[in-house]
């Protein structure tokens, strides 16, 4: 930090809010500029607008990294923490332009609208990440959450899209008002709303019983936004409805964003009693999410399902001591964005116009009838299974070991179990893939560029995850330290 | 000698069939090359291992029983950091049974490209990159001295293999695919569990460190949690021998799997499990290993003899060959529990020894597949008249897998045998009715496919072994001759590696060291 250009504090704390201000500026210049193009440019020109904006907002996060520190009253801190996952977000945010840029093409929709959306949730994601104050963590959240309710309902002449943004809607306000309520017993309790100050005064007063009730009201609120056990009732059914690139989109960012703020919560405010809500959460995440994809036909709410376990893992890095603990759900976080985003790229090419092929057997013969689109479709399932030379292997073999660590062993067996469980489902839809005849009635299009860049891309990260992981876990690691100081 | 290749080699011989594979990706579509490719690179590979045994000391010295887990045990060893947090090695090295395992391995490979030259015809790619990449896998487990790398290529194997079974297999394909996948894989969270424990314990995955660690007493609660952990072992192990009662995937993958998946499948990937007992569960839990062998020699016991009593009225010939191997890997189990040397020598012959007399097995039962598209032992018959060269060929490996002196069959049960009668001489007796039952249903299987009477008129015109099949049969037939009379080349090495295993061993099951 001294070695740090000498700079007035005003102008360094609006290099901490940058990637932030860049994204606004590029979702606002999309909607200006939207008026005024031709239909048949349009969807091209605003996806390109929208990845520079991520692109800007990338550049803008390694930048912010040489300026760690607060910001605006202590209201914002910039470290290694919220660099990592700043990076991550607006780098999920470029892929999922990428893979939308196929999907504007045959879907009939606003692309104004839904560009300006995605940066503008990703705003709100950010935040989210770098903010160490209650209230303005609850501003980002809505923020982040108002963009997403609208993207789920994009497919307007579907039904089921409409059902799936109100149903979101519904829910997550109902959410939101926990967490909100939550704050204010917090408040209540230590008098303060900073976390830092929370959590100074949960470790040196003896806990309040309105501390306890004020972390689980938070909990709560934020469990329904990781979709995490008993509060994922939504997430199948948003996730059918909703456009796939969006799905791709919504279970990544604002959970990554998501697992942030509870990552602060949990170890820097020191929250009370945070090992058994864990504990109770992930293992019925994990068991829930599980038994449910078993089931399922439709790809999208497979992966819903998935999802829902993959939060139960996560978890259990949660009950990890902090020095341990934290860096393993942040490479957890990193590389489940990785290999969904890129899952649901390939599904997003795949369901065609409509989205009429989501059902597994539509992918029957796949491997015969494109290779290398079924190929890169295996290793993210692969990854997802946690299968050797996948980041996904590496990041739960991280998070167990953490558990285990802190003597969480039953916690563990139930998580091997689970991942023993889960690669059932995975695998089926592998040996649709591979070994079902094809059904000659079902087109595979050209890859555009754009979608081969956005798979290109996250399997690039999936596989390097899995066999370099060193420089991100390091990375992450050195996030605690600065913690710890 | 040059130095810097002895680092290297055990690297370059891992890697050199995972190169070929993705060379191969972008390959040319013509299948002709993409066959030659793939046996080039599978014989370099072949030629290459077979430096290893060159500096493996035939001798051991009296002066290693000092130390638990010296230093000097494995050879040809590379240690670099691969991962930082967690304290991740690249740690390869091998001893006198992991060399040979390893060169079973690389031995097999290239006549499985031989043996699928003309039965592979769709999709050819991309099997012979399964293939190549299966046989990185399979020797990344024999290399591995850290064990999350083991772990790694452990797991790495699950994929090409059951890729093979479901996409080129017959019959029930998929269901044996994703039975295989799903009994593997389920078994060894087990097995990741416990590593996982003993990583938090001791902050390291070198097994020489565990070894030592556990040995001196420093893993705290070891006591408490050492039956947990010896179990975590062994069920992953004992799923991929397969020991009795968890053998139930292994008939249905290989009657529904294409030849070469059938060859490296009981020829190396069943190794996988008896190399793991007899590295991890005695090398780390002496202890439970002794309290546990008891119940674990009676499993093989029941393996050996419900193996063959089940092959005896198999009426297909591939599922025969299965429940042979079931049979005969389980005296590789009874050879390792019986803590002796002579056990042991003989479980890592026996190991050897059916990896290659099996794999010649499922190559000669391939064979017939081609021509007539079935296994069922009644649809032959006289099949000695049309095609005497396979006929003999077959009579050679049946009588080396049944075990008949100067063949390579005979020296392991012998050992085993052996060593199970200084443990408990019920083991040795029960054991040796195993060797009984097999030469009942080999001999009567040859019978009913190559003497009496002709029924099928379709089976007069089978033609005889073609140049390709022959190429791919005379090496397993010259090797089973070969350790049939020579066992010598391969036990001394054997040998000494087994007396390192044994030294912790010794001093719990009081029997000191037998020569």
């Amino acid at each position: 930090m001294n070695s740090s250009p000498v700079i007035t504090p005003e102008a360094a704390d609006y290099i901490r809010v940058l990637p932030e201000i860049m994204l606004s500026i590029f979702g606002m210049a999309i909607m200006l500029v939207d008026p005024l193009l031709k239909q048949r440019r349009r969807q091209s020109t605003l996806g390109t607008i929208a990845l520079l904006g991520s692109l800007a907002a990338l550049a803008a996060t390694l930048y912010q990294a040489h300026y760690p520190g607060f910001a605006f009253w202590n209201m914002i801190q910039v470290d290694a923490f919220s660099v990592f996952f700043h990076f991550v977000i607006v780098a999920t945010t470029a892929v999922v332009i990428l893979t939308s840029y196929e999907y504007m093409e045959v879907e009939p929709m606003r692309a104004g609208e839904y560009y300006g959306l995605i940066l503008f949730g990703a705003v709100g994601m950010c935040l989210m990440t770098s903010a160490v104050e209650l209230v303005l963590i609850f501003i980002a959240l809505e923020i982040s959450s108002i963009a997403t309710y609208i993207l789920a309902g994009f497919r307007r002449d579907t039904a089921i899209s409409s059902e799936a943004s109100l149903k979101y809607f519904l829910l997550g306000s109902f959410a939101t008002a926990f967490f909100l309520y939550g704050v204010a017993l917090m408040f209540g309790a230590t008098g303060s709303t900073s976390i830092q100050v929370i959590g100074r005064a949960l470790n040196s007063f003896e806990v309040a019983s309105l501390a306890y009730a004020g972390i689980a009201l938070m909990f709560v609120g934020l469990a329904f936004k990781i979709a995490a056990a008993p509060f994922h009732v939504w997430a199948p059914d948003v996730y059918e409805g909703a456009p796939a690139p969006v799905v791709g989109f919504m279970s990544t960012g604002p959970k990554a964003a998501v697992f942030a703020v509870l990552l602060r919560l949990m170890f820097e405010a020191h929250a009370p009693g945070r090992i058994w809500l864990i504990w109770a959460v992930a293992a019925l995440s994990m068991t829930l999410g599980n038994l449910g994809a078993l089931v399922q036909d439709n790809v999208k709410r497979l992966l819903a399902y998935s999802s829902i376990a993959h939060a139960g893992y996560l978890l259990v890095a949660f009950a990890a001591v902090p020095d341990n603990g934290i860096p393993a759900a942040m490479f957890y976080t990193a590389t489940y964005a990785a290999m969904n985003v890129g899952a649901f790229a390939v599904v997003s090419h795949f369901s065609s116009a409509g989205e009429r092929y989501v059902k597994v057997e539509d992918y029957s013969g796949l491997g015969r009838r494109s290779p290398v689109l079924a190929a890169i479709l295996t290793i993210f399932l692969l990854s997802l299974i946690g299968i050797p030379i996948t980041g996904g292997f590496i990041a739960k073999f991280y998070v167990f070991s953490a558990a285990l660590q802190s003597n969480m062993v039953g916690l563990v067996i139930f998580g091997v179990l689970n991942s023993g469980v889960a690669a059932y489902y995975y695998l089926r839809l592998i040996v649709v893939m591979y070994m079902r005849e094809p059904r000659g009635e079902i087109p595979v299009s050209a890859v555009p560029a754009g979608m081969g860049a956005a798979m290109a891309l996250s399997l690039a990260a999936t596989i390097y995850l899995g066999v370099l992981p060193g420089p991100v876990l390091n990375y992450a690691g050195r996030a605690v330290t600065e913690w710890s100081r | 000698m040059n130095t810097s290749l002895d680092h290297w080699i055990l690297t370059l011989v891992t890697f050199i069939p995972l190169a070929g594979g993705v060379l191969l990706l972008v390959f040319p579509r013509r299948d002709r090359d993409i066959r030659l490719f793939a046996l080039v690179v599978s014989l370099l590979d072949f030629l290459l291992s077979l430096h290893l045994p060159v500096h493996l000391k035939p001798h051991w010295y009296a002066s290693d029983l000092a130390g638990v887990a010296n230093p000097r045990v494995f050879e040809y060893e590379l240690n670099r950091p691969w991962i930082r947090v967690p304290n991740i090695h690249y740690h390869v090295g091998v001893d006198g049974i992991s060399t040979w395992l390893v060169l079973l391995t690389t031995f097999l490979t290239p006549l499985c490209v031989l043996i699928s030259w003309k039965s592979i015809e769709d999709r050819a790619k991309e099997f012979f990159i399964l293939l190549l990449v299966l046989e990185t896998s399979l020797l990344g487990v024999f290399v591995s001295l850290d064990l999350f790398l083991f772990y790694f290529f452990w797991e790495g194997t699950l994929i090409p293999m059951a890729l093979l079974i479901g996409i080129y297999g017959h019959g029930r394909r998929v269901y044996a695919a994703v039975k295989f996948f799903l009994y593997t894989m389920i078994a060894s969270v087990f097995l990741v569990a416990a590593i996982l424990w003993l990583y938090a314990k001791t902050g390291t995955f070198d097994f020489a460190q565990i070894q030592s660690a556990i040995h001196n007493g420093q893993v705290e609660n070891f006591t408490v949690a050492a039956p947990w952990l010896f179990l975590g072992f062994f069920v992953a192990f004992a799923v991929k021998v397969p020991l009795f009662p968890v053998h139930t995937w292994l008939p249905d993958a290989h009657v529904n799997a294409p030849t070469a998946g059938s060859v490296l499948l009981a020829g190396v990937l069943l190794k996988m499990g008896t190399y793991g007992m007899l590295r991890f569960n005695l090398g780390l839990f002496p202890d439970e290993s002794h309290r546990n062998a008891p119940w674990i020699m009676i499993l093989a016991l029941i393996g050996i003899i419900y193996g063959a009593l089940v092959a005896m009225v198999q009426p297909n010939l591939k599922k025969l060959i299965a429940y042979s191997s079931i049979s005969h890997l389980g005296f590789v189990v009874l050879g390792i529990f019986s803590f002796t040397a002579l056990g042991l020598d003989g479980a890592t012959f026996v190991m050897l020894a059916h990896g290659v007399s099996t794999g010649a097995l499922f190559m000669l039962a391939g064979v017939i597949f081609e021509r007539r598209h079935t296994y069922e032992i009644s649809e032959f018959g006289g099949l000695a008249t049309p095609m005497p060269i396979y006929a003999t060929f077959f009579l050679f490996i049946v009588l080396s897998s049944l075990g008949l002196p100067l063949l390579n069959g005979f020296v392991g049960e012998f050992l085993v045998l052996s060593g199970a009668f200084r443990d408990r001489a019920v083991y040795g007796i029960l054991g040796a009715t195993g060797v009984i039952w097999s030469a009942c249903y080999l001999l009567w299987m040859y019978q009913r496919v190559f003497w009496g009477k002709d029924v099928h008129k379709i089976n007069d015109s089978l033609p005889d072994l073609s140049v390709l099949e022959r190429a791919a049969l005379w090496p397993p037939a010259v090797l089973a001759l070969l350790m049939g009379i020579a066992p010598l080349l391969w036990l001394r090495t054997i040998d000494a590696a087994v007396q390192a295993v044994l030294v912790p061993l010794a001093q719990i099951t009081g029997k000191g060291l037998i020569p």
